[in-house]
């Protein structure tokens, strides 16, 4: 996701005050002009008066109503859906058969393409479920497999699709049924389908999308939960690709088996990857550019399958970004060099309300073992609210794997797991965030290619009350939403000190920068426990000091810290209790200083 | 009636798990899961086709260079669509380049060879009715494949070091074996595994462009069924995969037939996603 594509969508704010400011930016303009000129193109090109500019046209418009929703499951959330043919000619069949009553009463047109909309819709969820739980060739894979098995029943099932012979499309009444009334009627459709993948882009549910391909595990403790988000775009594709073929087959009169040829959707899934992921403009502009290149370039039309394999693999092996990284220059303006993270603690006070009841969570006798191997063997640690809890211990003494059972990664095959009275239930990463849990990881897990802010405001993404559905209409609580997680994220990037850098590319700061984005970021959720795994790794001394003093005070506002850490002197400022782990066990537990003058813990691992 | 299902299903169920180990064969050295793999089977059939009936050649002949010339775009596979992109495994990118390559193969055979299923010889004239050797021969190369492969994995050193890398290639880089080699030579293998699939079904399946496509599909259920990597899963999944679906299609006919088994598919993989014989994935975080 590149921040040019994005400002496309509209998701980037380049606003550089500390509050979102309202209505429409001069930047929020800018993007709009593509998209504008396009449309104004499109609108006068009747002007020419050619039925065959019209048709070409037509299609364009249809291809790219289909190719906008799959471009948030291609381009957004990383999945390979290389069948897309299949929905589109579900649709068209569904809409000809519902028209023309060869299996019920023939029904209105408007219903017929409402029939192939919801055909596309609960196919396009069918197709997906084993995105939700698989590896991404499986989904590929399911998606081929669909595709292959559309085809086969629309050739066999002779008397619902006419099998070779075809069957006849909905004819739309007036004004709709001339070339340019079709036309418009599809250009209308199109335009509409643009807004609403661009309100959906920038969006929590958007950004979420991008954090589940990028940064899964990361997703994931910010309470994202993939399944729910993957069904809710995949009935939207579904249905416009439905709907898609549904006006299709108006467009084509009468469609047969044929006119759904696999190169069909390499041209949809292509469109998507020349424009980029994570954009809209580009796929837009593939979209166009595919559906005139076999116009254009009449005697590639017999070697069009090995043409587009050709453009998959250069594009795959050479500019793996697409159009979009080719425009962005806004990421290629240097940084400044001396910059420095300074937190600023004032502003924790209004992200984190300290007057909340105290909380405590629990482990008793948690007990894991990986084969032979006992990595944590009977723990019982508490975490209680206004408290930093050191975690130290030597490597593979189990203190990750001690952050990965509170957060739900790894079950534990004995013992209990409580935050205040409810029982956290294992292997359910992103319900942690329900229970005021946040973390960081080990190696910082971002959205290099998202802005640092929209990396944060990944975090706040359960804070959102809107439904999918507002998301997709732009409605006030969607509008509402948008603007509490964009105030509270840029909020916390001022608490972490990074303010300054809120519209740069993650991808191009530092480590340490990233450690306090990671923080930043689980600081969205107003966390009653946040769990920190090795921030200070990496870091300078005075970062360090400054993490500290960061850590310090987000405990003093009524957050339950747990810290793993090696640097021992960060530790002993800082905590108020310290727990030694070694080889899955308790070596001991105080204040830091009783666990400076507990002779095992020195020999074990603090040294002499 | 019985018989005939019985017969034709485990000839196709036969061909469809020769393809899942071809799937295999490249996933264990790579773990890449390749588009040629059906391609590869697609190719077996049609080259198979050419060498015997176009060009007269002998069995004998026809046998070893469609195997070799099988092995070849294995091997150009590796070099183009699966070393680039090796380094950024997670981002799945070999979906993509494969099934470019996957895509070119299938269109250059549709334009040169054509477009319509042409006859695939018989190759001994033995057996008739269910005994025919359309039916039992790609069950004989499925066998010989497996048995093949068990005695390479198990009681060579080539085969060890296979292994090796297919447990854990850090380590056996880190042990000196050649890594780089062992995958080509993967990659080999698989073409010719594949090969024999279609050379073995080429009675069946007919020397016809269109059935990469279908052979990538349902090559790929039983590998989905038997786990990934899992050659002895992958047989057993084909087998009934073959079974399961010249049942389903004798009893309610060709187009059903598909969609039971693509409903089967997704039901399997929804209740057991690692495969019925597969294990667990490994940690994330």
């Amino acid at each position: 996701m590149d921040p040019a594509p994005l400002a496309d969508a509209g998701v980037l704010d380049a606003g550089s005050g500390a509050l979102p400011a309202r209505g429409a930016r001069p930047s929020h303009l800018r993007a709009l002009i593509p998209f504008l000129a396009l449309l104004a193109l499109a609108v006068v090109l009747p002007l020419t008066d050619n039925d065959y500019y019209a048709l070409i046209a037509t299609r364009a418009a249809i291809y790219w109503v289909l190719i906008s929703g799959l471009n948030l499951i291609v381009g957004f959330a990383g999945q390979l859906a290389i069948g897309y043919v299949a929905l589109f000619a579900l649709g068209a069949y569904t809409a000809s058969v519902l028209a023309a009553g060869t299996v019920l009463p023939p029904a209105p047109v408007v219903l017929a393409l409402a029939g192939g909309t919801a055909m596309g819709a609960a196919s396009g969820v069918i197709v997906g479920l084993p995105a939700l739980r698989l590896r991404t060739f499986y989904f590929a894979m399911t998606t081929l497999g669909f595709a292959t098995i559309v085809t086969q029943v629309a050739l066999g099932w002779q008397s619902v699709t006419g099998g070779g012979v075809g069957v006849a499309g909905p004819s739309l009444p007036a004004p709709f049924d001339t070339a340019w009334g079709l036309y418009y009627l599809c250009l209308g459709i199109a335009v509409l389908c643009t807004w609403m993948t661009a309100n959906i882009a920038r969006s929590r549910f958007g950004r979420a999308l991008v954090a589940t391909r990028e940064a899964e595990v990361a997703a994931e403790a910010a309470g994202i939960s993939k399944p729910a988000l993957l069904v809710s775009v995949f009935l939207f594709a579904g249905a416009v690709a439905g709907l898609a073929g549904g006006l299709f087959a108006s467009l084509q009169t009468y469609i047969t088996p044929d006119a759904f040829t696999f190169d069909l959707s390499l041209l949809f899934f292509i469109a998507v990857l020349i424009g980029g992921r994570g954009s809209i403009l580009g796929p837009l502009l593939g979209t166009i550019i595919l559906t005139m290149l076999p116009e254009v370039a009449a005697p590639l039309a017999a070697w069009s399958t090995f043409v587009y394999a050709i453009l998959v693999l250069v594009i795959v092996l050479a500019i793996p970004g697409g159009i979009a990284a080719l425009l962005d220059f806004r990421s290629r303006r240097p940084l400044p060099r001396d910059r420095a993270i300074l937190p600023h603690l004032g502003a924790l006070g209004e992200l984190l309300n300290a007057d909340r009841a105290p909380v405590a969570l629990a482990l008793r006798g948690v007990a894991l073992g990986f084969g032979g191997v006992r990595a944590i063997d009977g723990l019982d640690l508490d975490v209680s609210s206004g408290q930093v809890h050191g975690l130290i211990g030597p490597n593979g003494s189990g203190k990750t794997t001690t952050l990965n059972v509170i957060s739900g990664y790894y079950a534990p095959q004995e013992g209990t797991l409580t935050a205040g009275a409810a029982t956290l239930p294992s292997r359910m990463p992103s319900s942690r965030a329900r229970h005021g849990i946040a973390r960081t990881f080990q190696t910082p897990r971002i959205i290099g290619e998202a802005t640092v802010l929209q990396n944060v405001m990944v975090g706040g993404t359960t804070i959102g009350q809107a439904s999918f559905a507002e998301a997709l209409l732009s409605l006030p609580r969607q509008l509402r939403d948008e603007r509490r997680i964009e105030a509270t994220a840029r909020l916390a990037l001022d608490a972490v000190g990074l303010g300054a850098l809120a519209d740069v590319r993650a991808d191009r700061l530092q480590h340490s920068e990233l450690r306090f984005v990671e923080i930043a970021r689980a600081l969205m959720l107003r966390p009653a426990f946040l769990l920190l795994d090795e921030p200070a790794a990496g870091l300078s001394p005075d970062e360090i000091k400054r993490l500290g003093a960061l850590i310090r005070a987000i405990s003093r506002r009524g957050v339950g810290v747990l810290l793993v850490e090696h640097h021992a002197d960060l530790i002993f400022e800082i905590c108020d209790e310290v727990t030694v782990l070694n080889l899955g066990r308790v070596l001991a537990h105080g204040t830091p200083a009783e666990i400076r003058a507990h002779k095992e813990v020195v020999s074990a691992y603090l040294g002499a | 009636m019985l018989a005939s299902i019985v017969a034709s299903g485990l000839a196709m169920g036969a061909v469809y798990a020769l393809i899942g180990i071809t799937y295999n064969t490249m996933f264990a050295t790579s773990r890449v899961m390749s588009f040629t793999a059906g391609m590869l089977g697609m190719l077996g059939g049609v080259l198979g086709s050419l060498f015997m009936l176009r060009w007269g050649l002998p069995i004998l002949v026809s046998l070893p260079l469609t195997l070799l010339a099988c092995a070849l775009v294995g091997v150009v596979t590796e070099f183009v669509a699966v070393r680039p992109v090796l380094k950024s495994l997670d981002q799945h990118l070999y979906v993509l380049s494969t099934l470019a390559v996957a895509l070119m193969i299938q269109q250059v055979t549709a334009i040169e060879w054509s477009t319509e299923p042409r006859p695939f010889p018989s190759l001994l004239p033995m057996g008739s009715g269910m005994w025919d050797e359309k039916y039992w021969l790609p069950v004989i190369a499925c066998a010989v494949t497996v048995a093949g492969l068990e005695y390479l994995y198990r009681r060579t050193l080539v085969g060890r070091a296979f292994l090796a890398v297919a447990e854990d290639n850090f380590a056996a880089k880190a042990l000196g074996l050649p890594e780089r080699n062992l995958r080509v030579a993967s990659y080999a293998m698989a073409g010719a595994i594949g090969a024999l699939a279609g050379f073995s079904g080429g009675q069946l399946l007919l020397a016809f462009f269109a059935n990469g496509p279908l052979l990538n599909f349902y090559g790929f259920i039983p590998v989905a069924l038997g786990g990934l990597g899992n050659n002895r899963g992958a047989v057993i999944g084909g087998l009934a995969l073959g079974l399961f679906q010249q049942a389903a299609n004798f009893t309610f006919g060709g187009i059903f037939a598909s969609v039971a088994v693509f409903v089967l598919f997704i039901a399997v993989l929804l209740a057991a996603p690692q495969g019925l014989f597969g294990t667990a994935t490994a940690r994330r975080v």
